[in-house]
């Protein structure tokens, strides 16, 4: 059993509920399904529970067409086919043409790995079901050369949904759950900071009011998140915007700069110069 | 005391099992949590709840069921936790504040007085003027009245935040009872699955090809076959606006559920009843206009038809010429239901209104008849039996 707990890292800043989900799936050797708003660092959680418990990272990125036996292994009977007409001597031996998956290879690493499942939802909706064996008792048969692939070291596994298809209650029994939330203002901030440690702090507060208040827009087909919201000061900072830009006093100049960077439909943004086409006129009539 | 727990968020329909119950005991065996109910309230919410939607009520369930018992952590410790001791420090008196403690003989007094108190008391207590708890005038405990109460087992002081976290219920409004999930639509849908090998040849068949070169003398002979489509079409008609408007939810996710499950669906819309024209947009429906006659001629015999609407009208809406809400129709809603259903073997009705009013309302019981009673509540039990219903031509 490892005695290493995770506490964020320096590039990470981690909400003490999210902290505690992840200690409890690496001290009990359970899966770990990481739910929440696209763009709230569902994918960057495993790459940083890597780094800081020094493990290695294997990712397995799943699409529409995934399958779970993909996960495992395939047998690539073409080349064997192929081979045999070659007359290549490797064709005796099966085990030279069944194709290692993620899974296997993240079960037979000498040191504990951690596994990212990433976006389980895009898959199949049996998907999820095809693997609940093995990710419960952590192995495998391989019919082909009729082997059990036990796992080594239980990896820590970190599985992350978008809520595109709802997940069987069998697959989630047998996980912890976290459902990152959207950060606060305070631990918005925190993020800001460990991302653009320079940035002045009067940008920063401005820029936090107009995106705060950009989120609150009702009716916004997607609203930004966190990545939009770094990626719109990593913007604002390349060109080096000042404050007062961000919040002008006269409405008639009020839409933010480079607010493309946060809306990303073409919805939204209608929605949004209107709503300030609105705003102007208000102002206008009184 | 956790089992009562586990079954008072049962009560409240969230669905938590024995497997999930067991690794929270786990977890508290493994020491994965500190002796905090904020840390065994995060703990316990990793474990037992996997849906954010019922967030909010395991955060009033835990709050009722931890109500008063704040403290309870500390007993588990048996002494004054040294957290709580070193906090001390941290604590900014004013000097008025610290004239006041020193009614109770200072510092010192105050916490041995506190030991003491710990010692001598056996449970949880509320209310009172000695005992350690909640909402008492002790100087103990919390949510007292002492101005120089001392606030027990609180962690979260150190943040100013003063409610504890499941107090804050900040998931709301993520809660919702819609008890038709898109995945139970789409697993009552699958019933209907029919797979069949239809179209261009373009994957290989690996078993033919074995047996083939096996034929062959062990020369490779190559085998493809077309993929597996699922082979049900279907052709999905939905009433909209007016009196569907309550259903609207429930039939949006039957409709992407039905999109995600059919490869061949094809979707039209009307109103109230079927006429002479139908339409594919709504927001076009004043010009772009399908006819009636037009589907009948598109769409094999074997396309499935499934109708959604509440069928709830005036009888002359279905059975009279000139009887839609809408416009004139030269001939009577029946007319054009009987004509479709001639043509196509296999049809149901889904009506989103629920079974026991059916028989109250007239037009509901003359649609059924209409189709021969293939009629069926839009619920999941409803959906299945509709789903074999469409597997046999009527």
């Amino acid at each position: 059993m490892s005695n290493q707990r995770f506490t964020g890292t320096d590039t990470y800043i981690v909400t003490e509920d999210l902290m505690m989900a992840v200690n409890a799936a690496v001290t009990l050797q359970r899966p770990l399904l990481v739910k929440g708003e696209p763009g709230t660092g569902k994918t960057m959680l495993a790459e940083e529970v890597a780094r800081a418990l020094g493990r290695p990272l294997i990712q397995w990125h799943i699409k529409s067409t995934t399958k779970a036996h993909q996960g495992l292994y395939e047998y690539d009977a073409v080349a064997r086919l192929r081979d045999s007409q070659l007359g290549e001597s490797a064709v005796h031996d099966i085990a030279n043409y069944i194709v290692k998956g993620k899974l296997w290879e993240a079960f037979t690493a000498e040191t504990q790995p951690v596994l990212l499942i990433d976006e389980i939802d895009k898959a199949d909706i049996e998907f999820p079901n095809d693997l609940l064996q093995e990710l419960d008792r952590m192995e495998f048969f391989v019919y082909e050369t009729k082997q059990t692939i036990k796992a080594k070291n239980r990896p820590i596994i970190i599985i992350t949904s978008n809520n595109e298809k709802e997940l069987p209650d069998a697959f989630l029994r047998r996980c912890f759950f976290h459902y990152i939330q959207f950060p606060d203002r305070e631990t918005m901030e925190a993020i800001v900071g460990v991302h653009f440690p320079d940035i002045k702090k009067r940008l920063l507060s401005e820029a936090m009011e107009c995106f705060f208040e950009l989120r609150d827009i009702p009716g916004l087909k997607k609203r930004p998140s966190t990545s939009e919201l770094l990626d719109w000061i990593k913007l604002l900072v390349a060109e080096d915007i000042p404050p007062e830009a961000l919040r002008e006093k006269d409405t008639r100049r009020a839409i933010p700069k480079l607010y493309g960077a946060m809306l990303k439909n073409e919805q939204d943004m209608h929605l949004f110069e209107r709503l300030v086409f609105m705003s102007r006129r208000g102002t206008g009539a009184n | 005391m956790l089992t009562e727990l586990f079954y008072k968020l049962r009560k409240v329909q969230i669905p938590v099992s024995i497997t999930e119950y067991l690794t929270l005991l786990g977890a508290l065996e493994a020491r994965v949590a500190g002796f905090s109910l904020t840390d065994f309230y995060y703990l316990s919410r990793a474990s037992l709840v996997k849906d954010e939607r019922f967030f909010d009520r395991f955060d009033q369930v835990f709050g009722e069921h931890f109500r008063g018992q704040e403290t309870l952590f500390d007993h588990v410790l048996g002494e004054i936790p040294l957290e709580w001791l070193r906090k001390q420090k941290e604590l900014n008196l004013t000097e008025e504040e610290k004239a006041q403690i020193e009614a109770l003989g200072g510092w010192d007094k105050l916490m041995e007085t506190l030991r003491q108190r710990l010692e001598e008391q056996k449970k949880a207590h509320h209310g009172g003027n000695k005992w350690i708890g909640t909402g008492g005038t002790s100087p103990f405990g919390h949510s007292g009245y002492n101005p120089e109460g001392v606030r027990i087992g609180s962690e979260e002081g150190k943040q100013g935040r003063a409610a504890k976290v499941w107090e804050r219920r900040e998931y709301k409004n993520l809660d919702d009872k819609v008890e038709l999930g898109t995945r139970n639509i789409k697993l009552a849908l699958r019933q209907l699955r029919r797979f069949a090998r239809e179209g261009a040849a373009d994957e290989l068949d690996l078993d033919d090809t074995i047996r083939s070169t096996a034929r062959n003398a062990g020369l490779l002979d190559i085998k493809m076959v077309p993929e597996r489509h699922n082979a049900i079409k279907v052709v999905l008609f939905l009433d909209v606006g007016g009196s569907m408007d309550p259903y609207v939810r429930l039939c949006e996710e039957l409709f992407s559920a039905a999109r995600a499950e059919f490869k061949h669906l094809e979707h039209y819309y009307f109103h109230n009843f079927l006429y002479e024209t139908v339409w594919r947009d709504n927001s076009m429906r004043a010009n772009v206009r399908v006819p009636t006659q037009k589907v009948m001629h598109t769409y094999g015999a074997d396309h499935k038809l499934v109708f959604v609407g509440d069928a709830t009208m005036s009888p002359y809406e279905i059975m009279a010429v000139g009887g839609s809400v809408e416009h004139w129709n030269e001939e009577a809603g029946a007319t054009w239901m009987a004509r479709l259903l001639a043509i196509f073997p296999y049809a149901v009705w889904l009506n989103p209104q629920a079974e026991e009013y059916w028989s109250h309302i007239p037009s509901i019981g003359m649609v059924k008849e209409l189709m021969s009673d293939r009629m069926f509540p839009l619920t999941i039990d409803g959906l299945e039996r509709a789903m074999k219903k469409l597997k046999k031509a009527h």
